[in-house]
């Protein structure tokens, strides 16, 4: 999208958004995923050297929860920044979904593997414990959003139906907030929070006097 | 009367001092660890004596103890409690007595302690969000108190509650659950034995995280019936209400004792995994009463602890 004024916006904020969207365009998509390494490691290595506490599994499986839910919501963001402030992450955007499935998987590996543990408590977690199934339920519907986040699936998709299976992201966040809440112990703030600011920014998405979501 | 009960763990389960206090140093030369987040035992020791027997189970350290606790008063984290609880001053204290008893009143804390027995009691933990521990409390018997005030004959239960103070408890600040913490327990397991109230672990006084300057520790209940930091003791007729319960009664039931076959709706409660074993830490299988079956099991003869739960 070429930088130009939006309502409001002065020549000098013009400036600026073109200078950090020339900075953006800078960025490959590598280096996300690069990035994106980091901070697991870093729980890793905390949760290893007791710098999570006494019992790192929960507080491990927590840390990782919470990271894929704050790149979900960036992911979900990119738009709505672009639209008002005409900053430009758009070219970065299927980095941080993908970076985002793998925070999801490496959330649900420490619960399966770390956790729970026993096979047969999984299962029965899965279908008996609703905010495990709501969880799995966000997984599931994010692997074929993983599975076509490369340019050959975009071509053999076609972009109308490759964005329309992409759409999926919205129930996705959705599911990954609701599990938040469901999970918490008593009326806790944080979990709100979350659910708050993904439910403003999938209003965004919707196109009111149509009512439909675009 | 203190004696009456024998643990089937031994003095010899518990981490000696030394080996705990040399751990504590190392983790404060480590650095992160130490920076004032973890409050060091108090000088005093209070020479509890020592009730010993049984084996097979070892102490967490005082680390464990006392950086990983659920006191929600001072916030959700687990780690808030030993950030935060410092700000609650202990010193005086009191607890409100009354209802069905024959000499009701305000009592010092200095005033409960002077005639009791202060005696080690090792015990299991078993917290409902499946973690366990065992913590080596100083206490008596909560019957000891009942009997001096004299509890009445149409007592049935006796209600506790937690101190609510806003300007030292920041996590009341928000309504996690309504406050104040209250909780409650039958009479009869009231006068149990195993029932204390604890004023130390590994014979130093409680930390403030861990319900200082008294608390009551119930080994067979899941840990929320422990309630801390006690303010208010009330006996009364019908069974009160309690924090949790008034929260979600489905979830947590007035007797919550530890039941590996009554799920919690929202996770198993086959399996538990102590604190402290790190990274890899294997669950174990939750015992019924958290292993203190022969001692109470009788007090619910013929309920459904299904139902009852």
């Amino acid at each position: 999208m070429p930088d130009r004024p939006l309502p409001g916006q002065g020549l000098a904020q013009v400036s600026v958004v073109r200078r950090v969207n020339r900075a953006i365009g800078l960025v490959p998509p590598l280096a996300i995923y690069v990035l994106a390494v980091l901070p697991p490691v870093l729980f890793l290595w905390q949760a290893q050297t007791g710098r999570l506490g006494v019992e790192p599994i929960k507080a491990l499986e927590h840390e990782l929860g919470e990271l894929a839910l704050q790149v979900l919501i960036a992911t979900l963001a990119v738009r709505p920044v672009n639209k008002w402030t005409g900053i430009n992450f758009l070219k970065l955007r299927r980095a941080f979904g993908v970076v985002t499935f793998f925070y999801v998987l490496l959330h649900l590996l420490v619960w399966l593997v770390l956790d729970v543990q026993f096979l047969d408590q999984i299962w029965a977690d899965i279908v008996k414990r609703p905010y495990i199934t709501v969880g799995m339920g966000a997984f599931a519907l994010m692997i074929p959003l993983a599975l076509t986040s490369n340019n050959l699936s975009l071509r053999k998709l076609g972009p109308i139906r490759w964005r329309r299976l992409h759409r999926l992201m919205y129930p996705v966040v959705l599911l990954g907030a609701i599990h938040f809440v469901m999970l918490s112990k008593g009326f806790q703030l944080e979990p709100y929070v979350y659910l708050g600011v993904i439910l403003a920014l999938l209003a965004t998405r919707v196109r009111w006097a149509e009512w439909r979501v675009a | 009367m203190a004696g009456r009960y024998k643990s089937d763990l031994n003095w010899s389960d518990v981490t000696p001092k030394d080996v705990w206090l040399n751990r504590r140093k190392l983790m404060a030369g480590a650095g992160a660890m130490a920076l004032g987040s973890i409050a060091g035992p108090a000088a005093a020791s209070l020479n509890a004596r020592k009730t010993a027997y049984g084996e097979g189970l070892e102490s967490n350290t005082w680390d464990e103890i006392t950086s990983y606790n659920n006191f929600y008063e001072f916030g959700t984290g687990k780690d808030d409690p030993s950030r935060y609880a410092g700000e609650l001053t202990t010193d005086p204290w009191a607890i409100e007595i009354g209802g069905l008893v024959d000499r009701p009143g305000s009592y010092g804390l200095d005033d409960i302690l002077k005639d009791v027995t202060l005696e080690e009691r090792i015990y299991r933990l078993r917290c409902v969000e499946r973690w366990a521990m065992v913590v080596p409390w100083v206490g008596f018997e909560l019957a000891d108190l009942l009997d001096r005030v004299g509890v009445q004959p149409s007592a049935k239960y006796v209600a506790f509650e937690t101190a609510l103070r806003p300007e030292e408890m920041r996590g009341v600040r928000f309504p996690v659950i309504e406050w104040p913490y209250k909780e409650g327990l039958r009479l009869d397991e009231a006068m149990h034995p195993l029932t204390i109230l604890a004023t130390g672990l590994y014979d130093e006084p409680m930390p403030n995280q861990n319900g200082a300057p008294i608390r009551v520790v119930v080994p067979w209940k899941y840990g929320y019936k422990s309630i801390k930091s006690i303010v208010k003791i009330t006996l009364v007729e019908e069974q009160p209400p309690t924090a949790w319960n008034e929260y979600s009664a489905h979830e947590y039931g007035f007797y919550s004792n530890v039941n590996p076959d009554r799920d919690h709706p929202r996770w198993s409660q086959k399996y538990e995994r102590r604190v402290g074993g790190g990274l890899f830490a294997k669950q174990t299988p939750t015992a019924k009463f958290n292993g203190y079956g022969e001692e109470v099991a009788h007090l619910y003869a013929g309920m459904d602890l299904i139902v009852n739960h």
